[in-house]
């Protein structure tokens, strides 16, 4: 792995740690599994391509494109819970519609912002070469937004969010609207996926129609493989575990990508991402029958360590 | 505890990495190909890149190391590879298809790139202006000759008023070729009646869409639609209605003709302007050039099936008649 490849990682890491942080809050604190996010993150990137394109400042357009996740993470709320869609089902619908949405924003499959400015341009007098530059931008964004994200989830409201999704009758019977609730953490979690399509497209200089596929799984991987590594208690570790898991899954990429020497190719990359993925569930998990077995033998009785 | 590993982790991998690009100086010529899928017409250009080269005498595993990554489908891969091949300082890089190509093109400013199968290059940003693109980019265009695709409708069925086009519109070159037929078709007395098919399950339904509302059928050089061919010239069989396309890897799989180019002359002729950077020229002074070569391939069994004729004059002039 070379310094560039090894620093694209970082920088793409740091764009899809926004996608982590987003499947983070509806998969594990609403416990709302969502697949909105494969539209939600080229939604990001065609409000923000077109309307660079169009002319409107950069920063705007990324904010705009924010809003945009924003309201299809609500679409898919409302389906579920207005209308009592099951969330899976609703999450699809909302993601199959934004295929359409999405080329109907662009107007076409493929927008090129190569020579377009972006959030970037402003500190591109700074000496620094794109090199340095991206990832160093994606990591003080998401380090803003996990900030954000860390500290929402210990106020009142965000307790109230861990507990809608922990035991909604419970919630409800302290008095919390969970629907409302619930709402609102979608529009979050779309909203940071959105941004992470938005820098994406920034970041790389196109958006496509593609961009989206597979968001999810990559969501979620980092997710989990952040947890496993980081074996989490607390919220706030979390965040930093998604971000982690995030930028391990780029690396695990880039390593398949560099696996050449072990007779590996480009078509076995999704082979050995999904095996390193696997490894990083199972490794944690393998340590707890030898606990419970030391649990045992102190304890003298079958209680079996805890997870 | 863990996270101390972790980040003692990940600084010894960033120092193994800064260590291992400085003793990457190679000898000998390197070029990195990459390309969005793996794909027959894809690799096809990236075959004919690496046999042009060798012909120039840039032999793989003698003086020149060929690259090949890609992308698997996913646009973020397509940047991480970018990454891969900018860290590596090959003397040129060849991305092949728009999306490996703006991968690349944002990812450097200073290696020479060479693109190819690339529809349309101004649109997609990766040069301004074509006769002089400046920089370090250039590269080939894959555009088919649709006025030429046109014409040969026409002269095998001269009574069609409509053509109808089966494209997926979540494909940036089918719809570059699509605003290309709505231009051309009216001079030629054609309408056109598009049907989307956005994924290969749903080419069945939409080449069906078409009839009785279409004369003909023209398929262009669209990923979806000629990934399930079979679809279009089943339906074409069944109703009686001409089937032809864009690339003439189709006509033995049903088509009845196509005046084609193939995606390993592409890649020749990619090749050929590889070789020109390689020996010094600077990219941004070689023009984009367009497809040089198009072959007239015709079917004539499966055109009696589908209730036409091919005159002999076009069959005589074929490069090639399926039987």
């Amino acid at each position: 792995m070379n310094l560039v490849s090894f620093l694209g990682a970082i920088e793409i890491g740091f764009v899809y740690g926004l996608v982590a942080l987003g499947v983070y809050l509806s998969f594990r604190i609403l416990n709302f599994p969502d697949l909105t996010v494969d539209g939600s993150f080229p939604l990001g990137a065609a409000v923000a391509a077109t309307l660079i394109i169009a002319g409107v400042d950069p920063y705007l357009a990324t904010g705009l494109a924010v809003v945009a996740g924003m309201l299809a993470g609500l679409v898919t709320a409302i389906l579920n819970l207005r209308f009592g869609i099951l969330h899976l089902l609703a999450s699809i619908l909302t993601m199959i519609a934004l295929y359409s949405v999405n080329l109907r924003i662009m107007g076409r499959p493929n927008l090129a912002l190569i020579t377009e400015p972006t959030v970037l341009t402003p500190f591109e007098g700074l000496g620094l070469s794109g090199l340095y530059l991206k990832p160093i931008f994606g990591a003080a964004v998401i380090a803003v937004v996990a900030v954000m994200i860390g500290w929402f989830l210990i106020t009142e409201y965000g307790l109230g969010m861990r507990a809608t999704g922990a035991n909604p009758r419970m919630a409800r019977a302290q008095g919390i609207a969970t629907a409302k609730v619930t709402a609102t953490g979608m529009a979050l979690s779309n909203g940071m996926v959105a941004l992470g399509g938005a820098l994406f497209a920034q970041m790389n200089g196109f958006a496509d129609i593609t961009i989206g596929t597979g968001t999810i799984v990559v969501g979620l991987a980092a997710v989990i493989a952040g947890e496993a590594i980081f074996r989490v208690r607390g919220v706030i570790m979390a965040v930093a575990a998604c971000i982690f898991g995030s930028i391990v899954y780029r690396l695990a990429i880039a390593f398949a990508l560099n696996a050449d020497y072990l007779g590996l190719t480009s078509a076995d990359l999704n082979l050995v991402t999904a095996v390193l993925v696997a490894l990083a569930l199972i490794l944690p998990g393998a340590r707890n029958p030898f606990k419970a077995m030391l649990a045992r033998r102190n304890a003298g009785s079958g209680g079996g360590g805890g997870a | 505890m863990r996270l101390r590993t972790a980040i003692t982790g990940l600084s010894a991998a960033a120092l193994t990495a800064a260590g291992l690009t400085l003793s990457a100086a190679a000898q000998e010529i390197t070029v990195a190909t990459t390309a969005i899928v793996e794909h027959p017409a894809l690799d096809a250009a990236r075959d004919g890149v690496r046999d042009e080269l060798a012909a120039a005498g840039f032999v793989e595993g003698k003086n020149l190391r060929f690259l090949y990554e890609s992308a698997q489908g996913n646009p973020a891969t397509a940047a991480q590879i970018a990454r891969k091949f900018v860290g590596e300082a090959p003397n040129v890089i060849v991305p092949i298809s728009t999306p490996s190509a703006q991968a690349v093109v944002s990812a450097t400013d200073d290696i020479p790139v060479v693109f190819t199968a690339v529809t349309d290059p101004v649109g997609a940003k990766l040069v301004g202006d074509p006769m002089m693109p400046g920089g370090n980019v250039t590269g080939m265009s894959d555009l088919s000759p649709i006025g030429k695709h046109l014409d040969l409708i026409k002269q095998i069925s001269p009574d069609a008023k409509s053509v109808g086009v089966p494209f997926n519109p979540g494909e940036a070159n089918s719809v570059t070729l699509m605003e290309l037929i709505k231009k051309e078709a009216p001079a030629r007395g054609l309408t056109v009646i598009e049907a989307p098919a956005t994924k290969s399950s749903e080419v069945l339904g939409a080449a069906q869409s078409l009839i009785g509302k279409a004369d003909v059928i023209y398929v262009p050089t669209d990923n979806t639609i000629v990934s399930a061919f079979e679809a279009v010239v089943k339906v074409g069989i069944d109703n009686q209605v001409p089937v032809y396309a864009g690339d003439t890897d189709s006509v033995p799989r049903g088509a009845i003709a196509a005046v084609g180019f193939n995606y390993y002359d592409i890649g020749r002729q990619t090749g050929k302007m590889v070789v020109r950077v390689l020996k010094g020229e600077a990219p941004g002074t070689i023009p984009v050039e367009g497809v040089e070569i198009t072959e007239l391939y015709v079917n004539p069994g499966m055109a009696e099936k589908m209730g036409v004729t091919i005159p002999d004059s076009l069959v005589a002039k074929a490069k090639e008649v399926v039987q």
